[in-house]
This record gives structure tokens, C-alpha cells and sequence, in this order.
């Protein structure tokens, strides 16, 4: 792999940019490797990264049924923070925020992580009162997050509306500084890239169809649109489809798919300079480096596996938007998209083994997982590499839903995201 | 958004005016206090979510109220058939896509318009 660099740059300007190489290459698949992830969305494509670097596993193929971060990494609305209440969240959105802070250096890709602090508004008491208990259970975690009144909110994300006859009234908003937003496609890029650099093969094009087994129970392998794929671990980090994979294995989940949208406006001159989250209005928004005003929708009441949701859910967003900022009243939207997100009954992820030797689960991420995805590549790499939880994704176990060690952050989480 | 056809009102309404209810022929347990955790577990948590074909109840609740059933494609979201409550499964071979009455929503006249 070349290096970038400023020099790079020159470099290229020089001799007319005709010395890139291909950021990672498309090798045919071997017969078997050490360790198949399925799925090169973030966390998939993360997981085979620190395999690499941390553990010294580079025998290893990232099976993609379309292309790399086409999933909900390239769907998602970016949102970063690691504010939630219960002690186990803390633990992984925490090492995940850690590790956002020094990725574009350790990948050598810019991925453009910029805490620009994520501000939630609270609109009645009862956001208060909530928000108040998450700031204080985030201290005694050592996770900065800090309550402001109206007028500091306003002070802090000008073209928010204050004032007493607003429609949905503020009455405070939470804020963690550190939070903020990362280019979504250069993540999943970055890690592709320096993944493999250090050996991993990434097949795009090449959808799971099975699971074989041997005799024992264990993982063989893996049935694919490209023939079989041996390997004694396989790693499910499928999202959406999470529950069809391991339904390939026998494993029933306690995960639901729903459609998750987006969309973006017009891009315009910078005028929003933080991300805003209304859990009570549902609408959250923060402006990209093009221009673009990203705002994020919530969930159709179905299952599905469609990739488009009801324009009755994008309109509701919209009407909170207009609302809480009268100044993007005019603004005109671009696009809007859907994605597939795995939803587990506490809405905390699953980062575990399973009852199949050999066979991992990273899943459950639902509607907020984009900002775990370096400390849950992180720590699933390392429950792969040693066949047993790091201490950090203990608690997310499969096995949580039988026992009731529940993380329930259903209740607890602020907002969706 | 989805246009449902309500078996009891024998129309097609708005998504709007209905809320989805989760799987449906799910035989919830009488004997809650005797049952393993295992057996809990897979009643309360675990889920087929299935790609495909899928069976799940509705309620039209600003209408008449009522739950019923629906046989639904989650990868199109086409409804194959809705059925009233205590029906059992239909035999989806012989099935084609619900059957589409007169509709007056406004989205249904908007969408006529030329
Ligand atoms: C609209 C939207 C907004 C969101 N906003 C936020 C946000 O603001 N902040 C936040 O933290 N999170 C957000 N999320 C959630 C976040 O996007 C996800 O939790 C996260 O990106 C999941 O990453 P992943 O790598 O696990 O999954 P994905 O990126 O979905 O990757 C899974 C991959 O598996 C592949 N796959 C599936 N089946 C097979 C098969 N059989 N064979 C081979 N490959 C297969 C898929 O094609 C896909 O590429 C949002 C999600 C959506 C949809
Ligand atoms: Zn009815």
C-alpha cells in the first residue's frame, strides 16, 4: 500500500494523478481461509482490519453480497456519541469514540471525524428529568456530557428557535462535545484499504447462500453465488440480514428488520454548525462538508427487507425540522433512501459467540450503529481471535435474552441514534 | 405507504388509519409460571423475521378497531391477502395479490389524477 501523504499529493499534481493504485484489489476467492467475515459493511470490514493488526490473522475473506459499504455504513445519517446510560453501553460507544479520535491516522484515510458535539433537545419535563440522569450516570463513566439551558443551546446552534410560541417549546438540551459526525463511505473505504494491505481478500459480489457444518456441529464453511468457501470461524456481521444467515445455521434470532430513512437536502454555505436530535418530536439533522443538510427519519411500524419506507415517515421528520429551525422552511430535498435495520428487544447490540462452534454474531445494531463501528470491529476481532469475549463486549451476549441480563437501553436511550 | 384491506370494513384504506400488531398464529402460552426460561425465551424474544413470505396481524385502529390478519412479501411489502382474526392460514399457492376494492383515500385519488 502507498502511503498518503501531502507528498503524495505533490507527487500525483505533478505527473497528472496517474500514479494511484486501486485501493484494494478484487483477488479471486481460495478454497479456505482462516476466517470468513460475511458482510463489508464497517463493522465486517473493521473486524478483518484488527484481525490483521492486532492479531495476526491476515487469512481471511470479507464475503460482500453487492459492493463494500453498501449497506447501512452507506446509509446512515453518521451520528456519533457515546452518551447512553447504562454502564456496558458506556463501556463499548466509549472505546468506539476513543478509537474515532486517532482512526484517519491509524488507516492513513481521512475519514473525517469532527466532533462538532451533539446537542438533544428536551421539550418537557420528562426530557429533563431523563436527560439530567443520562449526564449524570455518563460522569461516574467518565463520558463528557452536559446540560444547557434554552439559551445556551441556542448560543451553541443559532438557527434553533427558542422562543415561548415554537410549537415544540425547549425547555434545555443535552449536550456531549465530543460527539459529532465522520464521512460514512471513507470508513468503510479506509478500512478496506488497510485491510487489504495487510493480505485480506474482500469479494464483492458474493452472497452467502449456506452454512455447512461438520459432523460435530461446528462451522465448515460457507456456500456462496461463487462455490464453497471453507473456514473453521465465520463471522455473521450482516445487519439487516442477520437473522436469514443464522437461520442458514439453525439460530433463531431476537432481531426484526425494519426500513430506516434518510435523506439530504440541497447543499447550502455552512449555517449548521453541530448535530441536533429531538427525541420527542423525532428529528435529528447536522449539515455535511458538501453543503447538504442530513436528516435522519425513523422506523416504518413493519418488518421488511425492502430498502424504501413510507413518505408519511419522511414527511413527519420533516414537519419536527421545520419546526424546530422555521429557517430551512423553503430548503428543497435532494434524495431520501432506505436501509435494513436489525432491531433487538432491548436495542442493544449482540457481539457474541453462538451455540454453533466457530460461529460469531455482531449484530443488532439497529438504528445507531454507525458510531460503534471501530470499537465493535474492535472488540468482535478480538472474540473471534481468542474464541472468547473481550471484557467490553462480555455483557452483549446472545444468551442475555434467556438469563434477563438485558442492557435496555429501549427504555434509557435518548433518542434512536 | 402501504394501502391494507380490511377484511371487517371490506376496503382498502390508508396505512395511516391501521397499526401493525407482530407475527400472527402465535399460541401464547396458559401457563406462564411453569415455563423454562428456554421455552420464555423463544416465545417472547426470538423472532423468524422472515425474508419473504410472512404472516403478522394488523389492527385497523382509526377505523373499526379490529385485529386481523395479513399474509405480506417483506421483500416487496405487497399484501398476498388479509383474513379476519381466528381464520386460519390461508393456502398461499392458490393465492393472488389482496383483492382491490373501490378506494377513496385521498392518496388513492390523488394518485389517479392526470
Ligand atoms: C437511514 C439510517 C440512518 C442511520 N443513522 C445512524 C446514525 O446517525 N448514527 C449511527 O450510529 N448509526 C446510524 N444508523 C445505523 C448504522 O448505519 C448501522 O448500525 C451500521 O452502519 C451497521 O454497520 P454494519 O457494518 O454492521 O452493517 P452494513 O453496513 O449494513 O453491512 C452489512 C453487509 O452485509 C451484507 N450482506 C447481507 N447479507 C449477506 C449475504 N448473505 N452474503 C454476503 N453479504 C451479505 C450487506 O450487503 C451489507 O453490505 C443508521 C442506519 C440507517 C439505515
Ligand atoms: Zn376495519
Amino acid at each position: 500500500m502507498r502511503k498518503y501523504s501531502v507528498f503524495a499529493v505533490a507527487r500525483e499534481a505533478m505527473r497528472g494523478h496517474k500514479g494511484w493504485e486501486a485501493q484494494w484489489t478484487s483477488p479471486e476467492p481460495r478454497k479456505e481461509y482462516d476466517v470468513i467475515i460475511i458482510g463489508a459493511g464497517g463493522h465486517g470490514l473493521g473486524t478483518a482490519y484488527y484481525l490483521a493488526k492486532e492479531h495476526g490473522i491476515t487469512n481471511i475473506a470479507v464475503l460482500e453480497k453487492g459492493w463494500l459499504g453498501g449497506g447501512n455504513t452507506g446509509r446512515n445519517t453518521t451520528i456519533i456519541r457515546s452518551n447512553y446510560l447504562y454502564d456496558e453501553s458506556a463501556g463499548i460507544y466509549e472505546h468506539a469514540l476513543k478509537l474515532w479520535d486517532g482512526l484517519s491516522q491509524d488507516l492513513n484515510y481521512n475519514v473525517m471525524y469532527s466532533a462538532r458535539g451533539v446537542m438533544m433537545l428536551s421539550h418537557n419535563i420528562h426530557d429533563q428529568q431523563v436527560f439530567k440522569r443520562h449526564i449524570h450516570a455518563n460522569r461516574l463513566n467518565g463520558i463528557d456530557n452536559e446540560w444547557l439551558t434554552p439559551e445556551q443551546a441556542k448560543e451553541f446552534c443559532p438557527p434553533l428557535d427558542i422562543s415561548r410560541s415554537a410549537r415544540y417549546p425547549i425547555n434545555g438540551a443535552a449536550l456531549q462535545r465530543r460527539g459529532g459526525t465522520a464521512r460514512h463511505d471513507a470508513v468503510a473505504w479506509g478500512y478496506a484499504r488497510a485491510a487489504a494491505a495487510r493480505g485480506v481478500h474482500i469479494i464483492q459480489n458474493c452472497e452467502v447462500t449456506g452454512i455447512r457444518r461438520n459432523p460435530d456441529g461446528s462451522v465448515a464453511g460457507v456456500d456462496t453465488n461463487r462455490g464453497q468457501i471453507n473456514a473453521k470461524k465465520v463471522g455473521v456481521v450482516a445487519a439487516g440480514h442477520t437473522s436469514v444467515l443464522m437461520e442458514m445455521a439453525g439460530v433463531r434470532m431476537p432481531l426484526v428488520s425494519y426500513p430506516l430513512q434518510a435523506l439530504v437536502s440541497e447543499p447550502v454555505k455552512p449555517i449548521f454548525p453541530c448535530v441536533v436530535m429531538s427525541n420527542t418530536v423525532h428529528a435529528y439533522i447536522s449539515q455535511s462538508d458538501k453543503g447538504e443538510l442530513v436528516i435522519g427519519a425513523g422506523t416504518d411500524q413493519y418488518s421488511s427487507y425492502s430498502q424504501t419506507g413510507g413518505l408519511q415517515i419522511i414527511t413527519h421528520t420533516l414537519d419536527a425540522i421545520c419546526e424546530l429551525f422555521p429557517i430551512f422552511r423553503r430548503m428543497k430535498m435532494m434524495r431520501s433512501w432506505g436501509g435494513i435495520v436489525d432491531v433487538t428487544p432491548d436495542r442493544s447490540p449482540i457481539l457474541a459467540k453462538t451455540p454453533v462452534q466457530g460461529l460469531y454474531v455482531n449484530c443488532g445494531w439497529g438504528t445507531g450503529g454507525f458510531k460503534a463501528t471501530p470499537g465493535s470491529a474492535n472488540v468482535f476481532a478480538h472474540t473471534i481471535a481468542n474464541d472468547a469475549p473481550h471484557k467490553i463486549n462480555a455483557p452483549f451476549t446472545l444468551e442475555r435474552f434467556r438469563t434477563g441480563r438485558l442492557i435496555d437501553e429501549a427504555a434509557a436511550a435518548a433518542v434512536a441514534h | 405507504m402501504l394501502l391494507i384491506y380490511c377484511p371487517y370494513c371490506e376496503e382498502e384504506r390508508s396505512e395511516l388509519e391501521f397499526r401493525h400488531g407482530g407475527d400472527a398464529h402465535i399460541a401464547r402460552p396458559t401457563n406462564m409460571t411453569e415455563m423454562t426460561d428456554e421455552e420464555f425465551e423463544a416465545f417472547f424474544f426470538l423472532r423468524d423475521n422472515v425474508k419473504g413470505l410472512t404472516f403478522e396481524r394488523w389492527r385497523h385502529l382509526n377505523g373499526c378497531g379490529r385485529f386481523f390478519n395479513a399474509a405480506r412479501d417483506t421483500v416487496s411489502d405487497k399484501f398476498l391477502t388479509t383474513y379476519k382474526a381466528g381464520l386460519p392460514r390461508p393456502d398461499i399457492a392458490t393465492l393472488r395479490p389482496a383483492a382491490s376494492a373501490p378506494v377513496e383515500t385521498y392518496e388513492a385519488t390523488e394518485s389517479d389524477a392526470k
